[in-house]
């Protein structure tokens, strides 16, 4: 008689691990990380390198302090100072990105119990804990290094400390032109090319700005299934739906449209940060409506908000509302749906309730 | 006797401070918690008006315990707070106009402050009038200690101060008057003056509160578990030695 291994389930074991999906991750940083390089010089690069050291030390010295299991080898860390440093502005002080990690890994990661247990995406919540402490820093960004203008790559490197970043080479962002067109009534679109906002070659956060690197990062992120396209697609989508309806009556929806598909971090944040497992629902359902919200949200902080940017703070709220979406739960195979179950129970309670009455009636009729 | 007396008596108001602190472990009175601890002197005025309103209401509910009828008490009780709140008022408008305007509309708040009404609910209905203005004091200094621990944690890292505007303004380290020519960086963290710095702020302290209590409650738990240990053990010995007698 063959030998059977008689075990509970489960049964079928994937060689997937923490460390290699985190590792699949940061592959797809990558381009990004080369993107921001090319435009902007070494500078961000430097930034980065702050930005993961800090994240790794603090979850280093986090469980240490604490004595936890060290947790620094699944590589989470260096995942979430790469997505901190790309959501920054290119030239920031030194000490910004430091506080950020430190504030990303401790405060809204490990403090809650560490990996898969945070409320919320610690990059994306550090990059509003820095929005909120240093607005100036946080919202000034600065032109592409132009090589035959006598920049070279080092040439940000002045401005390590300085808070207060010279005139000459801040510019603004094609968010903040659309802002002002939404002020003014003009063409969002003035000035800017497609060709320009697709390669990068504009204003804007680190990582954000080269939509061709995040494309190309995503798909390597979808190729190896380490995120599911439903949520990047559907937020993406209805932020092209919302922004068609909400500028409806403007004569300039088209330019509207792919202004804001292109500018600010609307791609780096649907593929990166608004598909982190801890942090997004699974079911179906919950998925459609986490990725409308997240769309919704987005327009509207664009068109009404005081800042012209508002992905951040759209990933963050509807981060906090997927405990609440994680409670529409699939059918379970072989069930009968929730709908049908309450469908047939109320049918029963309007039957009793009617036979009630058809006997009470009768009984008044008897007794009349 | 007496010894007993004064300890059953600083029980009181230590239960007040420590064990049931009405910020960190009742979770009382938060929206002046919140809004008022911008700066430690703030917090210090805000929680010093609360202890005396909270002192005199507790004492006059204790008083009229039994005159006021079950039904209306709660009414009762508001009247009885309002009164004092519009006196402190008239009293800190007239001496203190300063904390006075920085205080604001949560002055007048004091009287639906869920610490004094639940005071008056939970102790005060129920105790003598000593125990009752013992219990005012120990609440009102654990919500003024509360109160100023959060609004100088969030002054300092907010806007780098320390009790501005009590200590004559004395500016610490480097300040802009040394260097005419450059701006220097202004590092301060102004998340923690704003309203999201606030939940922050309270619900790191309460971490750390609870922590601590969690850890002292182990402690009291392996001590009394030890003591237990102890005295089955000696029961074990005294039983092993009259069995041994009975078998000699």
């Amino acid at each position: 008689m063959a030998k059977y291994i008689v075990s509970s389930s489960p049964h079928i074991t994937s060689k997937t691990t923490t460390q290699k999906i985190m590792l699949d991750v940061i592959i797809a940083l990558i381009p990004a990380t080369i993107a921001s390089f090319l435009i902007y010089g070494l500078y961000p690069i430097f930034i980065m390198i702050l930005s993961v050291g800090c994240a790794v030390t603090a979850e280093w010295l986090f469980n240490l302090v604490t004595k936890r299991q060290q947790s620094v080898r699944d590589l989470s860390a260096i995942v979430t100072g790469m997505i901190l440093a790309l959501n920054l502005p290119p030239v920031v002080p030194f000490y910004v990105p430091m506080v950020g990690s430190f504030f990303a890994i401790i405060i809204v990661k490990m403090l809650f119990g560490g990996i898969g247990r945070n409320f919320a995406n610690p990059a994306i919540t550090a990059r509003i804990f820095l929005v909120l402490c240093w607005a100036g820093v946080m919202t000034r960004f600065v032109n592409p290094i132009d090589l035959s203008n006598g920049m070279n790559l080092f040439s940000y490197f002045e401005n390590v400390v300085n808070i207060n970043l010279p005139d000459a080479i801040t510019s603004a962002t094609p968010l903040a032109g659309v802002k002002e067109a939404i002020e003014a009534g003009g063409n969002p679109a003035a000035g800017l090319s497609a060709l320009d906002m697709f390669l990068g070659r504009i204003g804007g956060s680190a990582g954000e700005v080269s939509t061709l690197a995040i494309l190309i990062g995503a798909l390597y992120l979808l190729i190896k299934r380490v995120i599911d396209w439903k949520i990047p697609v559907i937020y993406i989508g209805s932020v092209v739906v919302f922004t068609a309806i909400f500028f409806a009556n403007s004569e300039y929806v088209g330019e509207y449209v792919w202004t804001y598909l292109l500018g600010g971090g609307l791609m780096f944040g649907a593929f990166f940060m608004a598909t982190d497992y801890a942090t997004s629902p699974k079911a179906p359902l919950a998925v459609c409506i986490y990725g409308i919200g997240l769309g919704f949200l987005t327009v509207i902080f664009r068109k009404f908000g005081s800042m012209s940017e508002g992905v951040s703070f759209a990933i963050l709220l509807m981060n906090i509302v997927t405990p609440l979406l994680e409670k529409i739960t699939p059918r379970i195979f072989g069930m009968k749906s929730k709908w049908e179950t309450n469908g047939k129970k109320i049918g029963e309670w309007f039957k009793k309730v009617f036979s009630k009455k058809q006997k009470s009636e009768e009984k008044e009729a008897q007794n009349g | 006797m007496k010894g007993q007396f004064l300890s059953n008596k600083l029980g009181i108001v230590k239960n007040g401070i420590l064990t049931s602190n009405p910020t960190f472990r009742l979770v009382l009175g938060m929206c002046p918690t919140l809004a008022v601890t911008t700066s430690a002197f703030n917090g210090l005025g805000m929680g010093l008006a609360a202890t005396v309103v909270l002192i005199c209401s507790n004492a006059l509910v204790s008083l009229l315990r039994k005159v006021i009828p079950d039904k209306v008490r709660i009414p009762a009780y508001v009247l009885i707070i309002a009164t004092f709140v519009t006196l402190l008022e008239m009293l800190l408008k007239k001496f203190i106009p300063t904390l006075y305007s920085a205080l604001g509309i949560y002055l007048p708040l004091i009287v639906v402050n869920c610490i004094i009404l639940a005071r008056a609910e939970a102790f005060a209905s129920m105790n003598k009038v000593g125990d009752s203005i013992l219990d005012g004091l120990g609440m009102g200094l654990g919500f003024t200690l509360a109160l100023v621990v959060m609004g100088f944690i969030r002054e300092f890292l907010g806007a780098g101060t320390i009790f501005a505007g009590s200590l004559g303004d004395i500016e610490f380290g480097i300040t802009q008057d040394a260097f005419p020519n450059y701006k220097l960086p202004d590092y301060s963290l102004s998340i923690f003056v704003l309203p999201a710095g606030g939940f922050l702020t309270l619900g790191i302290l309460m971490a750390i509160v609870n922590y601590i209590s969690d850890k002292n409650k182990e402690k009291k738990d392996k001590e009394h578990e030890a003591k237990l240990h102890r005295a089955l053990e000696v029961a074990q010995a005294v039983e092993n030695a009259n069995t041994q007698k009975e078998e000699e």
